[in-house]
């Protein structure tokens, strides 16, 4: 197993510091906008973000849930292992608000699928928007692509790409892992 | 631990604790969706669950059939009155009938106890036992268990005192097997002809004075006397009962303490419990029906992720 950094932390600082950017230009001042972060992996980027679209932007409310899709993917009774919930935490209607899912990795577009599905439990959405970290091209399952993203990478399906945090994983880093 | 130990939920017998942990942390995720605008998922679309009642039953039956349709599942239901078991039909005849019109998962109430583990050695589906006669009521003790784990934070170290018709109590049995094996105190309070002679092998105590049982409890699950089982008279009259085993709000706040009260449901109000402990802040039998659907979402989710496609 070898692996290679993708991005170091500073380039995820400047990265998120655009995506926020890039955020407020459409948003403004989120009066009709709500992040969610996919569970488990997204919510630390959703979290980052909101902290930095706060404190660094001075945007004064931005609403922020949690999703989890466990129940909604298409693979249940398909894999190996079985598949794990996470918590939903979304106390707010998302009806008639702008959504914009925040998730770490975007690969086949399957979970974005099954998080699109989710979403409508909770009210119609105005718009939905898809906000990824890292953008695997080339290896879509499905016809979804990103609204905002911080890096796009080839990378050949043996390859992963793995996305730490400094306040889950101790570093903010994102490799490409081969096997 | 992200998978269950066993492919049919015939008891609480044959589970272990983390069973138990993974079907109470997985409910908790299904008592939001639950609480949703729109409360369903997606997961089961593409399995059929059959309904089998060969024994009255309202709430249980209820709790079973919006469990399976929050989860998408294709559901049929099946009750004994209107079947040909009136013809003379095995039960292996008529589940096998069924299972051929390719159904995955059978929840099954049946008067004769082992009714449910002798079925799932006979056929292919997995079983879920919803009361077999007066022996067990796996998910009517899971959804207790974890309503006093929502109440009361843990269940480990609590006191629990079980009253009334253990004799006939299945609900009785499930919940001494689940308590024991989370590690709460478990005593048994009723009349004597009501209690099984052998019951504290199961390491449970006998308390024959109410007022003692509850005193030393925290959560005090109130049972009803099952006058349709009772070929014998086991204690002089209704009143004489609900006078020494009657939990009534004088008794509750003469107490140094406030203790917790459930119910399984159906109440004879007035005889275990008066109206006023029924509807009071303390009961938390309606909390009981909602954790009811979610426990059982997380007991067919889970049993319905090991059917193998």
């Amino acid at each position: 197993m070898s692996q290679k950094v993708l991005l170091s932390s500073k380039e995820i600082h400047i990265i998120l510091h655009r995506l926020a950017c890039q955020l407020i230009e459409n948003h403004l001042d989120f009066k009709n906008t709500v992040l969610i972060g996919i569970q488990p992996r997204g919510v630390f980027l959703a979290e980052r973000l909101s902290k930095i679209l706060k404190e660094d932007y001075k945007v004064k409310d931005v609403a922020l849930g949690y999703l989890d899709i466990t129940f909604y993917r298409d693979d249940f009774r398909r894999g190996e292992k079985p598949l794990e919930a996470n918590k939903t935490n979304i106390n707010f209607l998302v009806e008639d608000k702008k959504v914009v899912f925040i998730d770490d990795v975007l690969y086949t577009g399957r979970s974005i699928r099954a998080a699109l599905t989710a979403i409508q439990s909770f009210g119609r959405p105005s718009e939905i928007e898809l906000l990824t970290l890292i953008d695997r091209r080339f290896s879509r399952h499905l016809p979804i692509q990103p609204d905002y993203r911080g890096r796009q990478v080839d990378a050949i399906n043996q390859e992963k790409v793995k996305v730490l945090w400094e306040e889950n994983d101790g570093e903010d880093v994102v490799y490409l892992v081969n096997n | 631990m992200s998978e269950l130990s066993v492919d049919h939920l015939l008891g609480i017998k044959y589970l272990k604790e983390e069973d138990i942990q993974l079907i109470f942390e997985t409910a908790d995720h299904f008592k939001e969706v639950i609480n949703r605008p729109i409360k369903k998922v997606p997961s089961l679309r593409d399995i059929t669950i059959a309904n089998m009642f060969f024994e009255n039953s309202t709430r249980t039956k209820l709790s079973f059939e919006l469990a399976e349709k929050r989860l998408s599942a294709d559901v049929v239901n099946f009750s004994a009155s209107q079947s040909s078991v009136a013809k003379g039909e095995t039960l292996i005849d008529t589940v096998n009938n069924i299972l051929s019109m390719k159904v995955d998962m059978v929840v099954m109430r049946h008067p004769n106890p082992g009714a449910g583990v002798f079925l799932s050695r006979h056929v292919n589906a997995s079983i879920v036992n919803a009361g077999d006669g007066t022996h067990e009521h796996p998910t009517q003790a899971l959804l207790d268990s974890y309503s006093i784990r929502e109440r009361l934070g843990d269940v480990a170290g609590k006191n629990v005192v079980i009253v009334g018709d253990i004799l006939h109590s299945r609900v009785a049995l499930s919940n001494i097997f689940a308590l024991k094996l989370q590690g709460a105190n478990v005593k048994v309070c009723g009349p004597k002809t009501l209690i099984p002679k052998y019951i504290t092998s199961l390491g449970v105590e006998v308390e024959t004075n109410l007022r003692a049982a509850l005193e030393w409890c925290d959560v005090a699950n109130m049972l009803r006397v099952q006058n349709e089982r009772m070929d014998i008279s086991y204690f002089p009259t209704t009143r004489e009962y609900t006078q020494q085993f009657g939990v009534n709000k004088k008794i509750l706040d003469s107490l140094d303490k406030e203790i917790t009260i459930m119910h399984p449901g159906p109440i004879n109000r007035g005889v275990e419990i008066t109206s006023d402990v029924a509807d009071s802040k303390q009961a938390i039998i309606l909390n009981q029906v909602e954790n009811g659907v979610a426990v059982r979402m997380a007991v067919i989710y889970l049993l319905a992720s090991k059917i193998k496609q």
